[in-house]
């Protein structure tokens, strides 16, 4: 019986043990001592390709700007950013927020505003002179109830169509121009079709749809009706959008029919190879063509047809968290996040262009040459897909409506459902 | 008074840890939950919340999106159970006829379970893609090899519930048939050779063999498998994740839509999905656990 009870309390003391060393380690990131209240822990879902090396980029800068202070990569892999945002909504609801975070600039912000948890940081824009150095275009975009809430790194634009020229060739299309309307772009799929080329727009899955919905959209409602769907002001059970769907509908048609199961790299990569004529995307597609090696000669590119006049842009930027760890050194990330010499050790190695419009354009490939000049020229529009028109709960109901339309094609449930998520609550 | 502690003290020290782990993060975790879910706490805003009573639920089962992730359930929780249960007993039968090299085949057949379900769903993905015809990738271009062009089909991405729900089942099934044949092969080799050999003296067919004396004592084997199965199904996500994505409404079940509502910070309708699901899975494995409690009085 002695030794029944000595195992007993053996069991039971390691048991004990595992359960302290358990909460011990969940307790290691909010616990710091005077060293390590020095950390800047950056969040962020860049953890490859151009986007990590953007990131390496900014934090040389941080590294010589900010020397009292240590920057700690705490990036999420995967998903788009959509583990990221997981991880983020866990850390934020048990009040351990990281010292700056990454959040689409925009609608999808006012999610973090709302909940109150990120702090205003309008007085830095002043401090650092970011007023004068963003477009105001773009601060008007930030600004929500006159205050801002984060510093832009970088603009993208979403309403580029990337063409094969060679496939173009085979049906007799120029291949300079973009079509001047969805109208024509239509005629010229069924060219194409007629030519042999089975799927001429190459598509894929979630967002990249919507992407494509989002620009027959923009080129049919024009640039201010387009704003105002995603504010409620423009009504969205219209006849008007019905018929810009039905107009979606038929360029959907035009697709490869395994949209539903490849990313965007692999519809790029059908027209790289000659399988389709164009794929719609964001401008991330430079810098993925530049790591895939395709030469300049081998594709071209131009606005979403009949969207020529506008910039769809979306943007990345990073927030004061409030109540987070070491605001000083958060302030100096931000600070390095909007200077001239951080944008540019960032954009041009993520393939992206500098929100400031002082940037100086032969520090940058030939893409973001021409998308900078645009971003001074253009009407900027923001993108729903990428969180600058709607917020993440906004966002997942269209993605669900867009899935279901993929496959049933039924333009009134479309309709309905778009009009149900662009209801202000 | 000292004896009868010495008797009870230790089993009940021994437990403590585990009764108090479960109390607290499974049934603890359970009554927040249903707590939260009976709020309106629709953000990630901190502060007090108001009880709306089960508002999350009606609003819940009003929804279409919803009722169509739990009709994609149940159509998938049918699937997976009889394709597995199905080809689970044909392999045990075939092994436990005697083959040969029957190690082998029996490492074959168990070898998927080894794989995550996040890993199969990867390459699972890329098997059903739905191009057919002379762009046919995965098993449609395998298909189109062995000329068996009419098996060509878009497989999750069109056509009915059913067939979009079977071809999600479809890797489930091959992941899991292995261990269900272990189970039944397990039960067919605990029956003792004298009851075969009794019925052959009397004169039963082989046929007859299996109907009346071999299957009616697999029937709580059959009963397990059928639980574990079909409580595996109601919590799938990680499979549907990979290969479809999580915005997919074709093939959303409710699993995938609490993890979407859950990063939009609807914490009250993510917690009353919650709930929902555990009540679908307590109504399928309560009648299971009476029953074995019943059956243990019993012996």
């Amino acid at each position: 019986m002695r030794g029944g009870w000595s195992k007993t309390v053996a069991a039971l003391g390691a048991v004990g043990l595992l359960a302290v060393s358990a909460c011990g380690n969940s307790d290691d990131g909010g616990s710091g001592d005077a060293a390590a209240s020095k950390d800047v822990t950056v969040f962020t879902w860049w953890a490859d390709g151009g986007e990590k090396a953007g990131l390496d980029g900014l934090v040389s800068v941080f590294n010589t700007e900010c020397k009292d202070f240590k920057f700690v990569n705490s990036a999420v892999a995967g998903g788009a950013g959509s583990n990221a945002k997981q991880v983020l909504a866990n850390d934020l609801a048990a009040n351990k927020p990281p010292s700056t975070f990454q959040a689409h600039a925009g609608a999808e912000l006012g999610d973090y505003i709302r909940n109150g948890q990120v702090d205003d940081v309008s007085d830095l824009y002043k401090e650092f002179g970011l007023d004068a150095a963003f477009p105001k275009s773009l601060i008007d975009n930030l600004t929500v109830d006159g205050k801002i809430y984060s510093v832009p790194a970088n603009v993208h634009r979403a309403n580029v169509v990337w063409a094969n020229p060679a496939v173009l060739k085979k049906a007799n299309l120029d291949a300079t121009k973009a079509p001047a309307s969805v109208d024509a772009w239509i005629a010229d799929m069924e060219k194409l079709k007629a030519a042999g080329v089975k799927a001429p727009l190459a598509t894929s899955k979630g967002f990249a749809q919507e992407m494509v919905m989002e620009a027959v959209l923009l080129a049919e409602l024009g640039p201010d009706k387009f704003t105002g769907l995603w504010k409620g002001e423009t009504d969205a059970a219209g006849a008007d959008v019905t018929a810009a769907l039905e107009k979606y509908k038929k360029v959907l048609s035009f697709s490869n029919a395994d949209r539903e199961a490849v990313d965007w790299p692999d519809a790029l990569s059908y027209v790289n190879k000659g399988q389709s004529a164009y794929t719609l995307m964001g401008d991330w597609v430079a810098a993925q063509q530049l790591s895939d090696k395709v030469p300049d000669s081998a594709y071209t590119y131009w606005p979403a047809p009949g969207t020529g006049d506008t910039f769809q842009y979306l943007a990345d930027s990073f927030t004061l968290p409030t109540n987070g760890q070491t605001p000083d050194g958060a302030k100096c990330w931000l600070k390095v996040v909007g200077s001239a010499e951080g944008q540019k050790a960032f954009n041009t190695k993520k393939g992206s262009i500098p929100a400031r419009s002082d940037a100086v354009a032969t520090d940058y490939p030939k893409y973001q040459q021409a998308a900078m000049a645009d971003w001074k020229a253009k009407t900027i529009v923001p993108s729903c897909a990428h969180g600058a028109a709607c917020t993440l709960g906004q966002n997942d109901s269209i993605l669900s409506a867009i899935g279901q339309f993929s496959s049933g094609m039924d333009v009134p449930t479309l309709q309905k459902a778009l009009a149900a998520a662009v209801k202000p609550a | 008074m000292h004896g009868r502690i010495r008797t009870w003290g230790p089993g009940a020290l021994v437990l403590l840890p585990t009764v108090l782990l479960l109390g607290y993060f499974v049934y603890g975790l359970i009554a927040w939950s249903f707590n939260t879910s009976l709020t309106d706490r629709h953000t990630a805003r901190k502060g007090p919340a108001e009880y709306v009573g089960f508002d999350n639920y009606v609003n819940l089962f009003g929804e279409e999106r919803f009722l169509n992730s739990l009709k994609n359930l149940g159509v998938l929780t049918v699937a997976f159970i009889v394709g597995t249960l199905i080809f689970g007993l044909l392999w045990a039968l075939l092994l436990e006829k005697g083959l040969r090299g029957e190690g082998i085949f029996r490492s074959i057949f168990l070898f998927p379970m080894a794989i995550s379900m996040i890993a199969s769903g990867v390459v699972w993905g890329w098997l059903l893609n739905p191009s057919q015809g002379d762009d046919a990738r995965g098993l449609n271009r395998l298909f189109s090899i062995l000329h068996l062009n009419v098996l060509e089909n878009p497989w999750w991405t069109g056509g009915s519930r059913w067939t979009t729900m079977a071809s999600i089942a479809l890797p489930a099934v091959w992941q899991l048939s292995g261990y269900i044949m272990a189970l039944f092969l397990a039960g067919f080799r605990g029956i003792p050779g004298e009851l075969r050999e009794a019925a052959r003296v009397d004169g039963a067919s082989e046929f007859k063999l299996y109907r009346h004396v071999l299957f009616p004592q697999l029937s709580p084997i059959a009963l397990s498998a059928l639980i574990i199965l079909g409580h595996m199904s109601l919590k799938l996500f990680d499979l549907i994740y990979a290969i479809t994505g999580p915005n997919q409404f074709r093939t959303e079940v409710p699993s995938v839509y609490m993890w979407n509502t859950l990063l939009r910070s609807d914490m009250a309708k993510a917690a009353a999905i919650s709930i929902v699901l555990l009540a679908v899975v307590a109504v399928l494995v309560i009648p299971y656990v009476a029953y074995t409690v019943r059956q243990e009085s019993e012996e």
